[in-house]
């Protein structure tokens, strides 16, 4: 009847349909495979060297004495100094945000400004860093210009993260404290925060596994690749997993390629854990709501 | 302190008192001081590299700086033409592009449209682990598995080559596209898939012909932000991509990136003051200067993708 | 069997083991107007939609019983509901044209059906017989979304006849629109009767009687009546029928 002003071509237009779906589940797959070949690359190579005396040993020119200690706990002061600093302040400027911010366009530029500075390259927070804290406030190339440059860096995913947490607060619960006479910093303090803060630690663990992995930031500071003894205060030298790896993988010998990748094994394994952690406190959090 | 109600109730009665005002007023201080640590980190930046940049725009003509071919400012023969260096960035982020695009769109047409919920459940938090990895690593993996793999398909490519970076950081940015552009695929309504649907589409031509089209915008910013982080991109290219500045289009020669040289400028005996030290600014404003457009740029599309949806 | 444009036997749907159609048997006759009325909930929608296969997009949704159209049930197995949605059309609660241009709204189901002809005429064709063609026609390439309401809803109604149905499911089409919009749809479908069949679902009994031939009557998935509108309506055969026209529920 009114087949005759089309031909559907249905069988044609299925199989293009099979074929775009494959091809669409293949580039899923790409980037899981890439992640296997990755693992499973880093975790072959750096088997041999993975020892109880390449965690407490130093590093070394030689490689079969050579140990990471110096850059687990540089790594170690540098994440506790980086949350000492970030995590007040970036929680403290997303409770402003998210409570106390008159609707204006100063507070939509704070906001804007935050958004941007989370694309801003790390390297150029590197720079800021070496000039601001090393040279200007003379801190010099020690543990605390380096948290102070990655507590800038992951500041934006700190504010974000938490703004998000406090945003998710139900506004009865607000309501309710303020119907029984408490002042905003009250019901904030009582109310807001404890409800909001597995949330706001799950957004302040994923920025630190953010921050641990960060380099350019900390080579542009001064972080020192030959580092034989432990940071005794924020004010000592220091160095870190990531610059660790860094290093030995810049040499040409193959044996430093796979003592990087041993290193990198444990870094990852740190950085597991800390995402394990965050999920558990997700989970939690949803199961208390 | 007020414990008898008092017989009339007068205005002041209701107005807060001394100390309360003053803990509240010196709270919204404070939290105020938190948020504009993000002004002043901004501020930084922009004074740090502006003033410093100025003493190196003093001896080298911007022109010089924007238009050169040859950067040399280590050698006798000091050439401060950026070009090189933006030619080895632009390679890289163009590398890159080519993997992550396709792959992250594919990936979250699929995730959004075809997958189940199992295969959803299970495919994203592997994507963000993709994405938490460390550069460092992938600076790792590129030169000691990418590269060997690259140099045995084209003998002749250099131990240090743009591919083996621009593959890594493509691989490294495909969780960003897949997340974003699949946030852009779902915003896209029901009712349209239905139109679509009841006219007697079939399922790949509803994908491709109304709802792809329709999240456009959402999708062209998620590739903009990508490509932004592949350009600032910094450990893997300066592990595997080399440290030869030069104006090249081919993949398989070593080149340096803009990111690459600060590190390589940091790591060295530069002293602080010099013309060659204030390199790392000039180099560090243009970096800025870029992803920055690219940003507010992405930032623009999305908002006016969302107004199209609400 | 030719007089008949749709018929149901049993037919039942279900999201999961809820049964929100309950073992309807109908038939929908040739070029007139049918309306489906009663109260929200009561599965007219998901019935009509059962009509075209759009249930099947519904993960959850079951469908038993048969829909007969022209002696062949359409949900036999080897019948590809993507066939069956181009000759039984569908309109929406809420206008959804295609976020391009108005000509591209029409042609889209052109295009992907295979026309065989002149697309450009063919276009016009469907909005003439919209009774839209006179507004948009200086203005074919601008988006779609750019139109009123009523223009939309009239433009989804193009979309729906440039692939030639022969029967027009309308689910509430008017409900989102304003009363001007609201007759001009109206008038429209009285003149499309003509050519097509066309089902119509309604939460506006006064608009059933204004426009159909036929009103079936449904009720928490059951059919309660079904017969000519002018009878249904003054002189119903069924109580919950009487008691619904006259508001005493839903």
């Amino acid at each position: 009847m009114n087949g005759e002003h089309f031909s559907p071509r249905l069988a044609a237009r299925r199989r293009n349909g099979t074929i775009f779906k494959w091809l669409c589940f293949g580039a899923t797959i790409f980037a899981i495979v890439m992640l296997v070949i990755l693992l499973v690359d880093v975790t072959s190579d750096g088997l041999r060297w993975l020892s109880i005396d390449f965690l407490t040993r130093y590093p070394s020119r030689i490689p079969a004495r050579a140990g990471i200690k110096s850059a687990i706990l540089g790594t170690l002061w540098m994440m506790g100094l980086t949350a000492s600093i970030s995590f007040p302040l970036g929680v403290g400027a997303a409770i402003y945000l998210e409570e106390y911010a008159p609707a204006n366009w100063f507070s939509r530029l704070l906001q804007t400004n935050i958004a941007n500075l989370a694309g801003v390259p790390s390297i150029v927070y590197g720079i800021l860093g070496l000039t601001v804290f090393v040279r200007f406030f003379g801190f010099q190339r020690s543990v605390l210009a380096g948290a102070a440059t990655l507590s800038l860096l992951v500041l934006p995913v700190v504010i974000i993260a938490s703004q998000e947490a406090i945003r998710a607060v139900p506004r009865s619960l607000r309501e309710g404290a303020y119907g029984l006479g408490a002042t905003r910093w009250q019901m904030i303090r009582h109310q807001v925060l404890p409800v909001a803060m597995p949330g706001i630690l799950t957004g302040t663990i994923l920025s630190l596994s953010r921050a641990i992995g960060e380099t350019a930031p900390l080579i542009m500071i001064g972080a020192l690749t030959f580092i034989a003894f432990p940071p005794t205060s924020p004010m000592s030298p220091f160095t870190v997993l990531p610059i660790q790896i860094f290093n030995w993988a810049s040499r040409p010998q193959a044996d430093f390629h796979d003592l990087a990748a041993a290193a990198i094994v444990v870094l990852l394994v740190i950085l597991l854990a800390m995402n394990a952690t965050a999920i558990l406190l997700r989970n939690r959090l949803r199961k208390q709501l | 302190m007020r414990g008898r109600i008092a017989d009339s109730l007068v205005a002041s009665d209701l107005t807060p008192h001394g100390k309360r005002r003053l803990v509240e007023g010196s709270i919204n201080g404070v939290l105020f001081l938190c948020g504009l640590v993000s002004v002043l980190t901004t501020v930084g930046i922009v004074v740090v590299l502006i003033t410093e940049s100025a003493g190196f725009f003093r001896e080298v003509s911007i022109v010089e700086f924007l238009t050169g071919t040859q950067w040399s400012p280590m050698y006798s023969d000091q050439q401060f033409g950026i070009l090189p260096l933006l030619n080895g960035t632009l390679i890289i982020a163009l590398g890159s592009s080519l993997i992550a695009l396709p792959i992250g769109l594919g990936s979250a047409i699929y995730l959004s449209e075809y997958a189940s919920e199992g295969v959803r459940k299970r495919v994203k938090p592997a994507l963000e682990v993709l994405a938490g990895i460390p550069t460092v690593v992938y600076g790792y993996f590129a030169l000691t598995l990418i590269t060997p793999v690259i140099r045995t398909v084209f003998p002749g490519t250099g131990i240090f080559n743009a591919a083996s970076g621009a593959i890594v950081v493509g691989i490294m940015i495909i969780p960003m596209v897949s997340s974003l552009s699949e946030d852009a695929l779902s915003a896209v309504p029901r009712s349209l898939r239905a139109a679509a649907y009841g006219i007697g589409a079939t399922k790949v031509e509803v994908v491709t012909r109304v709802v792809v089209p329709a999240s456009l915008s959402g999708v062209a910013a998620s590739f903009i932000l990508a490509i932004s982080r592949a350009i600032g991109e910094t450990m893997a290219v300066t592990l595997a991509a080399g440290a030869t500045p030069r104006m090249t289009l081919s993949f398989l020669e070593s080149i340096q990136t803009m990111t690459a040289y600060i590190v390589q400028v940091s790591l060295g005996e530069t002293p602080h003051g010099t013309l060659e030290y204030r390199t790392i600014f000039a180099v560090g404003l243009v970096l800025f200067v870029i992803t920055l457009l690219m940003n507010l740029l992405s930032q623009q599309i999305t908002r006016r993708f969302r107004e199209q949806y609400e | 069997m030719s007089d008949h444009a749709l018929e149901t036997r049993d037919l039942s749907v279900f999201y999961g083991d809820t049964p929100a159609v309950k073992s309807i048997t109908l038939t929908i006759p040739s070029r007139r107007v049918v309306a489906f009325i009663g109260p929200s909930g009561c599965g007219k929608s998901t019935f009509l939609r059962a009509f075209n296969r759009m249930n099947d997009l519904i993960p959850s949704a079951r469908v038993t019983g048969e829909v007969l159209f022209r002696g062949l049930n359409l949900y036999d197995p080897t019948v590809d509901p993507v066939e069956v949605r181009r000759r039984i059309g569908m309109v929406f609660q809420k206008p959804n044209p295609f976020p391009k241009s108005i000509f591209d709204n029409v042609a889209f189901g052109l295009r992907i059906n295979g026309f065989r002809g002149k697309l450009a005429d063919k276009v016009e064709e469907s909005l003439q017989q919209a009774a839209l063609w006179d507004e948009v026609k200086d203005r074919l390439n601008d988006n779609a979304l750019g139109l009123s309401g009523g223009q939309q809803q009239r433009l989804c109604i193009a979309r729906a006849l440039a692939v030639e149905p022969e029967i027009i499911l309308m689910d509430e089409p008017a409900s989102a629109l304003d009363p001007i919009a609201t007759g001009r749809i109206e008038d429209l479908i009285r003149v499309l009767r003509e050519n097509y069949t066309i089902v119509i679902v309604t939460h506006n009994m006064q608009q059933a009687a204004r426009v159909s031939d036929l009103t079936a009557f449904l009720y928490v998935g059951e059919l309660i009546e079904y017969g000519e509108t002018e009878q249904l309506f003054t002189n119903p055969r069924e109580e919950r029928t009487e008691q619904y026209i006259t508001g005493r529920f839903g």
